[in-house]
């Protein structure tokens, strides 16, 4: 039981996946436009995790090594077809609003980056715990920029106005594109602000790119989680 | 053709595939950094988001559509993509040697570009034939050449200026997107 938590506390705070380890910023920007579809993305990135999590782990043995990759992806892409009909049947509201990015949970790298270095090294149960404490820490971050920008962006909260018009003119700018460079930006200098002040430059491997693990899981995947030398990302982004 | 130079002129400059639609973000923070690299990133984004978007859309029409397999969309074309620049990747290393020599660091990298599988549900979403599948992917492309184009260019300006240091690195990169997007807001009006 002891691994079960550590891996969970692991994945909200001490490895968090948007605020730490700074994967998955794709999706991270396009759907904090409010706190709802903050919380919608989070959860079913959150389903897909803990069950292609397991699947890996169950099936690690079996998968040859030479073919792992498209193996995981499939495996990824499967379990994504479902979220996605599932939440088209049941929440078509939110399943609006998501739109595009839910299929596209399938190159979001904290998943391929979780399956590439603990699911499919580790037995089943832990890997579950992974899937989740991971998952958690994504659905926490996104839902806490989410509530930050609607707030500012409309004065409203998960849809619920609190701020109304006569004390607080909104900034719309926040709700829209430019606002979520602006806030994740603003993210960065202070956890660089925090990281400098901590002499801790541990995991920041792929801050320069953002999530440089979506177009190369090498720089996310390993990166960020083996903690490669800085070198090796440097010369395959060049 | 006004419509197919309609949805180019959209996907390419109103709805900008990073600065409006978030895809393809990791290539657009993590190769800009000089003008010449990034505009080979582009090229070889351009050559595969088209081939992708004609390959996908033909398979979607030929073979998922007739034998009512639509709800695989997302398994096949991840896997056609991930294939497709596989093959593209020794076709030319085999037969242009010199185009291998200029995109080929970049090609790999594609695979899991989010904007490549982005566009193929895009295409399959607005129900767009084949023609106006690959003119919507052509500018697609050019859409993130030019954003990513851009961006290297002011990259290189901002290097020699006096950043804070806590806004070194990928924040300032950030600040100048968000500045981007405010600047692309304003073909908002052309269609």
């Amino acid at each position: 039981m002891g691994t079960c938590m550590e891996r969970l506390y692991n994945g909200i705070i001490k490895e968090n996946p948007t605020f730490v380890l700074v994967l998955g910023m794709c999706p991270t920007l396009a759907v904090t436009t409010s706190a709802i579809n903050g919380l919608g993305m989070g959860l079913s990135t959150t389903v897909v995790l803990i069950m292609s999590n397991m699947m890996i782990s169950l099936l690690r043995k079996v998968i040859p090594d030479g073919v792992r990759m498209p193996a995981f992806i499939v495996i990824v892409a499967s379990f994504v077809t479902i979220v996605q009909f599932l939440m088209e049947g049941f929440v078509p509201s939110l399943y609006d609003s998501l739109g595009l990015y839910i299929p596209l949970i399938v190159v979001n790298c904290i998943i391929l980056g979780r399956a590439e270095s603990y699911a499919s090294k580790n037995p089943v149960l832990p890997s579950i715990f992974d899937g989740i404490g991971m998952g958690l820490g994504f659905t926490l971050s996104l839902t806490l920029i989410g509530c930050f920008r609607e707030l500012v962006g409309s004065g409203a909260l998960f849809g619920f106005t609190v701020l109304p018009e006569t004390i607080y003119t909104p900034i719309t700018i926040f709700v829209l594109a430019p606002g979520a460079f602006f806030v994740l930006s603003f993210l960065t200098a202070a956890r660089n602000k925090i990281m400098t002040k901590k002499k801790a430059p541990a995991a920041s491997g792929c801050n320069e790119g953002g999530c440089a693990s979506c177009g190369n899981s090498s720089c996310g995947g390993h990166g960020a989680f083996y903690k490669v030398e800085p070198e090796d990302q440097k010369t395959e982004k060049e | 053709m006004k419509e197919l130079l309609i949805i180019a002129i959209g996907s390419a400059m109103v709805n900008n595939v990073v600065l409006s639609q978030f895809l393809g973000l990791c290539p657009f923070l993590g190769v800009s950094k000089r003008v010449e690299t990034a505009a080979g990133m582009g090229g070889a984004v351009v050559f595969v988001i088209t081939l992708a978007s004609l390959c996908t859309s033909l398979i979607y029409k030929f073979i998922l559509v007739p034998l009512n397999f639509s709800y695989l969309q997302t398994i096949v074309f991840i896997l056609v993509i991930a294939c497709l620049v596989q093959f593209v990747e020794m076709f030319l290393k085999k037969s242009m040697p010199p185009l291998y020599n200029a995109l080929g660091v970049y090609l790999p990298l594609i695979t899991t570009n989010c904007a490549v599988l982005g566009v193929a549900l895009t295409n399959v979403q607005k129900e767009y034939g084949i023609l106006s599948s690959v003119v919507n992917g052509f500018a697609t492309a050019v859409g993130f050449t030019i954003a990513i184009v851009i961006m290297a260019g002011i990259r290189e300006k901002t290097e020699y200026n006096d950043v804070p240091t806590a806004f070194q690195g990928s924040a300032i990169t950030l600040l100048t997107a968000g500045l981007m997007a405010i600047a692309f807001f304003g073909f908002s009006g052309l269609i």
